[in-house]
């Protein structure tokens, strides 16, 4: 830490910037019609919603088995799929193995592309093009796992060490048995530990899949939430927590003793 | 370590197994609507985005609604940033001192509230201010202080502790060692973390029309469910154009704060 890190050498700058900001927020707040009164005065609204959420309807919990099953079998097939088509695609971003600029320029922009969208978009895409369903959740998990897992593997395969692949080279390899030979042995680990981290955030984000009908918990989710049954809509939320805490168990084990 | 290998075997039969378990159980029944027919009249329909929407001076249009979604993002991630505050700093563990009971319940606290999504949130927000872009804020807002709350108690808690000696060797009090020498070095992490939340409640921000909170998300689910394909065409690329700017241009600002 410098002198100038402290807060008095940039006093007149940062005074600056604050009242910025702060007419930006005003400005903004006119755009959107902010009225705080409304918050106040209907708190009544607020704290009927969150009684319904403090008490959670546990009598619920043997029709929610189900659709848990579906979610997380939903989940598993979304992952696969997405990193099953994430690692080659991926390997094709690459300058490394690809050696064509072209192409990495071409996959990386389509990644880019592909992580722009907001994945509850892609659901409502998904539900429009091939209807309500299970597959439809499966289609946009498998999806969104391409595009997170693409980009980080793509960064891992930049960092490994080049000495295997120029040992490769020497004698002849073609490009396909470097990919084989060379980069896959130095990433494998990354590969595993990034579908167990996806599959993480893939269950987490099956509660809003279902609410533009994309199959699993989600769905009944939805409907709890439009016959404003909070007691239930509580309990859904604490059984994907549950699920989530019980996934990042599994995957720390798999990640010490495994991998 | 044969036993080991034997474990590690039965680990990976038991995932083939459940992965084929998970094929196996899906409902394939939607595949039917799979024809190629279907496919590209969705394709050429996509390919001829509807531009006589993007502008046409109503206030429903493509450029208003953008405009409205990234003020919804910003104004979430403004509150959200400015009532994290007091969390981050009830949940930090270096302003607690012997009372570590504390930051331990803010931390579940957070933790519950960043569990919630932000769909939850913003149905909750619509129901106590009315549907609009201000319930859509808010919703980004308050997940927004779960998120940093943590983050940035995180951070506050792993500075560099010489400067803070260094000032306390001086004879400063408390609240002159968290001015002068904590909160500088929290600073600019902590708006980098704002701006990465701003890209991200951008993201957000264009979903949550779906629930009636303002934005592009109810258009572009209007036009999914008449299946116009050329506007939900121009709507994807309206968000993919706005979503990449935005990120360009705070990942440069980020960049230079850090």
């Amino acid at each position: 830490m410098k002198r100038k890190d402290t807060i008095h050498d940039h006093l007149f700058k940062q005074i600056g910037s604050s009242l910025l900001l702060i007419l930006l927020f005003l400005a903004a707040g006119q755009v959107i019609n902010a009225d705080w009164t409304e918050v106040v005065e209907n708190r009544k609204q607020a704290a009927f919603f969150l009684e319904g959420f403090l008490q959670p309807e546990w009598s619920y919990i043997d029709r929610l088995l189900e659709p848990m099953i579906e979610t997380i079998s939903m989940s598993i097939s979304g992952t696969f799929l997405g990193v099953i088509t994430a690692v080659p695609a991926a390997f094709l971003g690459t300058n490394l193995v690809t050696r064509n600029p072209v192409i990495t320029f071409i996959f990386r922009t389509f990644f880019s592309l592909i992580r722009t969208i907001p994945n509850l978009l892609l659901a409502a895409l998904f539900v429009a093009i091939i209807g309500i369903g299970e597959l439809t959740g499966v289609l946009t998990i498998a999806v969104f796992t391409f595009g997170m897992v693409s980009q980080l593997i793509f960064a891992s395969i930049e960092t490994i060490d080049i000495g295997p692949l120029e040992a490769d080279n020497s004698i002849g390899a073609t490009r396909f048995q470097i990919a084989v030979n060379a980069v896959w042995p130095q990433v494998a680990h990354s590969v595993y530990a990034y579908a167990l981290y996806s599959f993480e955030v893939n269950i987490r984000a099956s509660a809003v899949l279902g609410y533009v009908g994309a199959g699993g918990i989600g769905v009944m989710l939805n409907t709890a939430l439009s016959f404003m049954q909070f007691g239930r809509v509580s309990l859904i939320i604490l059984i994907i927590l549950f699920l989530v805490f019980l996934t990042s168990l599994i995957s720390e084990y798999i990640r010490r003793e495994v991998i | 370590m044969p036993i080991k290998k034997f474990i590690n075997y039965g680990l990976l039969g038991l995932l083939i197994i459940t992965l084929v378990y998970s094929f196996i159980n899906l409902d394939y029944s939607n595949l039917i609507n799979l024809q190629f027919n279907n496919l590209w009249h969705i394709f050429t329909g996509l390919l001829q985005p509807d531009l006589s929407y993007v502008y046409d001076g109503t206030g429903e249009d493509l450029v208003h609604l953008m405009f409205q979604t990234v003020v919804i993002a910003f104004y979430g991630t403004f509150i959200g940033s400015v009532l994290s505050i007091p969390f981050i700093l009830l949940s930090a563990k270096s302003t607690w001192g012997r009372f570590q009971i504390f930051p331990l319940a803010m931390r579940g606290l957070l933790n519950l509230m960043r569990s919630v999504p932000a769909l939850i949130y913003a149905i909750l927000f619509v129901r106590v201010v009315g549907p609009g872009p201000f319930a859509g804020a808010l919703a980004l807002g308050v997940q927004l202080v779960g998120m940093l709350g943590k983050l940035v108690s995180e951070e506050l808690d792993c500075v560099d502790e010489t400067p803070i000696e260094a000032i306390h060797a001086v004879g400063a009090s408390n609240v002159q060692v968290f001015q002068y020498s904590r909160l500088p070095q929290v600073l600019p992490i902590a708006a980098s973390h704002i701006l990465n939340h701003f890209e991200i409640n951008v993201r957000s921000a264009t979903t949550l029309g779906l629930v009636g909170a303002g934005g592009i998300g109810a258009p572009i689910i209007f036009a999914l469910q008449q299946r116009n394909w050329p506007r939900v065409s121009v709507i994807l690329l309206a968000i993919i154009l706005v979503v990449v700017v935005i990120d360009f241009v705070s990942s440069r600002i980020r960049q230079k704060l850090l």
